[in-house]
């Protein structure tokens, strides 16, 4: 096992219950460690891509455009411009002399084609280094077309992707405060941090309308410039997967005052008690009934069919390496509720407080994982005997190798896993790749049955 | 008579190429112990693993030196070196494909006298270090087919060897499918040719379910046939549009072994093509298997030709694949009307026009430097039947209503993408079927009475 760990990774990660809990982490990548990370540039593009009436342009040579195209499950209701991938496709020349002419005119061309309600400039590492002005040109667009055009510093090196998350946030709260607030209810809310994969804002949406909460702007998930515009005139902003959007809500806390909560739609327990806090937040008593009423009514659903899979998945063993940790709490909770054992988990941006908070509700023996990699990851799952895994794309590779079960819980799965429809789904999703015939006839299995 | 070229755009829209850098990762893995290493930022290895590991289903570890600020500032390298240093440490690859990206290109790393300093300073561990083969690939110019090649003939450059002839044949196959090099590879051992395919992923992106992770994967072309690539008896490398200067120029000028170029084998000319120079090289007729499967091809292209004819196709993706494509959708009587590549050789028309020969009276529209926004603008106009190429055509399918055959890379929309054969009479005879099953789904799907024989 040693084998696969870099000393200088040893500090990354933690056995619970070997030693007083301490992890590192929000470092660097290691060079040539072959880490999950992406870039800067890629947590801006995360954040930002579900806004889907305004352009994404992608500044630089074609690779960072070309590999984000349509490649997150993130829905509309209505326009899909952010399903296109815009690239200026910087050429040698433009490195040389610079590449704001071509950014000039290829933001003209695209709005002129477009229509768009705004438009972000995505800086990448070259961009960085050539020094174009970035700002300066998005200024001049804007004054020329009337729309906003807004400037994302998201170079690749400068940071991890938790700095790119930062540089989406600024740009987001740029257009937050230049609309018009009249008539928002006072019991508002704005969802930040969801990014509606396979519709699951629109189920999250319509929960806080049952509850009598009007949601003025669904910011990261069908996500719509207008209603960015008039976020500031909510009273409450929920905040999922922390790590990518507090920040924004914090400068809103800041520049508006609109204080915010941190909830979570996986699993029922964190879908039930995010619906919950929102109620008591606005201490409206009604409110709090009707959503006691809409837990109710949803569990007593659920939880006869969730017995049927927990009967087939009691006692198996799950490995979870997600992007960031607040997704991995609300796993390690649901896979409770189907009676099996998270063995490891880990995130590629987690921040300390995070990684406590997961070794706090994690049992003895769970492996807690910093910015990993295939090395470690196949070896983790070779040492824990894990029944299924779940993580990305880059993930899953690794298990399926290995005669492992897998369940995409990424942003390029087409499952809604969100709220207590999506606890369903996900307790599908497990059962349908744990209990596949497949893996009987896998080498891991064959072994296995010749010891017998 | 000339055709009336679309207005150009100086923005691209849904690419129809890749980055420089992707290509050379993906010949870096077809070196038997190799693994492909970015100095770059983090970012770059990431998304290319994503992108790969999305067509083949397979594990695919691309290193990276990780740059950070103060590194791009300051220089990539220290952490150039570490990253070698820990990839070694771990992975104990007996190669390391290095490739640059347009970060360090730009900041102006000088990766040759850095690597002599890495070996400098490893001391005595140096000796034991695997092999650094190192490409420049920055991707601001050129594609991903340009870092394919361009990491081919490094690695002929940095390897090959001369000395005494030996009885072998070299054979650079370009960017096929795994399906495409395991074909090939019974094709050179069916003839007796003792073949050195470069590079050969057919292993190390298409291999078993494992009891024991590899993290480099068995297969690949091995380092000691590359050396002895100085030493074939000849050269044969795929592809209609390639560079002046690759992997087969280079051993020719250098160690003067023939070197003949020739198209990708595909349909039943470009085969022919393949076959024949095979026969002369081994001196051996093609073996009867072959004959067989020819014939065979023939049978099914008469049986089905009514289904094909005069439909209009529009083809895109890489240079080389689009001109095999063409060669063989004239044979079958398919009308080629838009070929389009996201590359800019310079040379796709030419080689279009020669596969064409006299089989079409006009040549289709051709584009280099084309992207999807193009495409789709021109299809509107010219009403094609059906789109072959690979799976990102799909939103213009769906859009246009227009059927498409799934072919090259990348098929992230469905499986087996790596398994599907493009190459030889084989990889046309199911080529044939599926063009013209899917037209003819087509015609059945769209029917009002739904004929339950063809």
């Amino acid at each position: 096992m040693q084998a696969a760990i870099f000393e200088e990774r040893q500090n990354q990660i933690h056995r619970k219950g070997d030693k007083p809990f301490a992890i590192e982490c929000d470092k660097d990548s290691l060079a040539g460690a072959v880490s999950q990370r992406a870039c800067v540039f890629c947590g801006s593009r995360v954040v930002l891509y579900p806004i889907a009436d305004a352009l994404h342009l992608v500044h630089g040579p074609i690779g960072c455009a070309v590999y984000t195209w349509d490649i997150r499950g993130a829905l509309s209701s209505g326009p899909e411009l952010h399903r296109l991938s815009f690239s200026t496709d910087l050429q040698e020349t433009d490195v040389i002399f610079g590449g704001e002419k071509k950014l000039y005119a290829a933001l003209g061309e695209l709005i002129d084609r477009h229509q768009p309600k705004a438009a972000f400039v995505y800086s990448t590492c070259i961009v960085g280094i050539i020094g174009d002005d970035l700002e300066a040109v998005c200024k001049k667009v804007s004054a020329e077309k009337g729309i906003p055009v807004l400037p994302v510093q998201s170079e690749g090196f400068k940071g991890n992707k938790r700095a790119g998350y930062r540089a989406a946030c600024k740009a987001m709260n740029r257009l937050v405060g230049t609309g018009d607030t009249t008539g928002i209810s006072p019991y508002s809310l704005n969802i930040l941090g969801d990014f509606n994969l396979a519709g699951e804002i629109w189920l999250i949406r319509e929960y806080f309308n049952k509850m009598g909460v009007e949601v003025v702007a669904n910011i990261t998930g069908d996500g719509r410039i207008d209603d960015i515009k008039r976020a500031h005139g909510a009273a409450l902003n929920v905040v999922q997967c922390s790590g990518s959007t507090m920040e924004l809500a914090g400068m809103m806390e800041r520049d508006y005052g609109i204080p915010s909560l941190r909830v979570s739609y996986f699993g029922v327990e964190d879908m039930a008690e995010s619906l919950y806090a929102v109620a008591r937040f606005f201490k409206d008593p009604e409110m709090m009934r009707r959503t006691q009423e809409l837990v109710k009514e949803e569990l007593a659903t659920l939880l006869p069919e969730l017995a049927e899979y927990k009967k087939a998945l009691t006692g198996k063993k799950a490995a979870i390496y997600v992007g960031g940790a607040f997704k991995a709490f609300s796993l390690v909770k649901a896979f409770r509720l189907i009676g099996m054992d998270v063995v490891m988990v880990g995130s590629q941006t987690g921040t300390n407080a995070d990684y406590e908070e997961l070794q706090s509700i994690t049992d003895e023996g769970t492996i807690i994982v910093d910015d990993s990699n295939p090395l470690e990851l196949s070896a983790f799952l070779q040492e824990k005997e894990v029944d299924i895994f779940v993580g990305g794309v880059k993930e899953r590779p690794i298990a399926y190798k290995l005669g492992v079960a897998f369940c995409d819980h990424n942003h390029e799965r087409k499952e809604m896993l969100a709220g207590f429809a999506g606890m369903l789904n996900f307790a599908r999703e497990v059962y349908s790749s744990v209990m596949s015939p497949v893996w009987r006839f896998v080498p891991r299995k064959t072994k296995e049955n010749c010891h017998d | 008579m000339t055709k009336m070229l679309p207005p150009r755009y100086l923005s691209t829209t849904n690419a129809c190429k890749l980055c420089k850098p992707l290509g050379a990762c993906l010949a870096f893995r077809g070196i038997e112990g190799a693994i492909p290493f970015l100095h770059g930022s983090q970012g770059c290895a990431t998304y290319m693993r994503r992108y790969i590991i999305s067509h083949f289903n397979e594990p695919i570890d691309i290193a990276s030196s990780s740059l950070g600020e103060k590194n791009a500032i300051f220089g990539g390298g220290p952490n150039l070196k570490l990253g070698l240093t820990n990839v070694t440490a771990k992975y104990k690859p007996a190669l390391i494909g290095l490739a640059t990206t347009c970060l360090t290109e730009t900041i102006g790393d000088d990766v040759p006298t850095i690597l002599s300093e890495h070996r400098r300073e490893r001391g005595e561990n140096s000796a034991t270090d695997p092999l650094v083969v190192q490409v420049s690939t920055p991707s601001y110019s050129g594609t991903h087919m340009e870092g394919f090649h361009a990491a081919v003939l490094a690695t002929v450059e940095q390897l090959a060897q001369g000395g005494p002839k030996a009885d072998s044949l070299n054979l650079f196959s370009g960017f096929v499918s795994t399906a495409d090099l395991r074909y090939l590879k019974e094709v050179m051992a069916d003839f007796g040719l003792n073949a050195t395919i470069l590079p050969d992923y057919s292993e190390t992106l298409d291999g078993p379910a494992l009891l024991e992770y590899q993290l480099i994967p068995q297969g690949g072309t091995p380092i000691a046939a590359i050396r002895a690539m100085g030493r074939a008896q000849a050269t044969i490398e795929c592809g209609a549009t390639l560079p002046a200067k690759t992997g087969g120029t280079y051993l020719a000028e250098t160690f003067q072994v023939p070197n003949q170029r020739l198209g990708l084998p595909m349909g039943i000319r470009e085969s022919d093509r393949f076959f024949a120079a095979l026969e002369k090289l081994s001196g051996a007729p093609m073996p009867d298997k072959y004959g067989q499967t020819r014939g065979r091809l023939l049978d099914s292209l008469v049986d089905g030709h009514k289904y094909v004819f005069g439909k209009r196709a529009v083809v895109y993706g890489e240079e080389d694949l689009v001109v095999g494509l063409t060669a063989f959708l004239v044979e079958i009587g398919v009308q080629p009307v838009l070929c389009g590549s996201g590359g800019q050789s310079g040379r796709l028309k030419e080689a279009i026009r020669a596969v064409c020969g006299d089989l079409l009276q006009d040549l289709p529209e051709i584009h280099e430097g084309v992207d999807f926004f193009e495409i789709e603008e021109r299809a509107a106009q010219l009403r094609p039947d059906l789109l072959v190429g690979h799976s990102k055509g799909y939103a213009l399918s769906r859009k246009a209503g227009i059927p498409l055959v799934r072919v090259g890379f990348p098929i992230h929309d469905r499986l087996g993408g790596q398994r599907i054969l493009h190459l030889g009479y084989q990889g046309a005879q199911q080529l044939f079927d599926t063009i013209a099953n899917t037209l003819i789904a087509a015609k059945q799907d769209g029917s009002d009475v739904g004929y339950s024989y063809m």
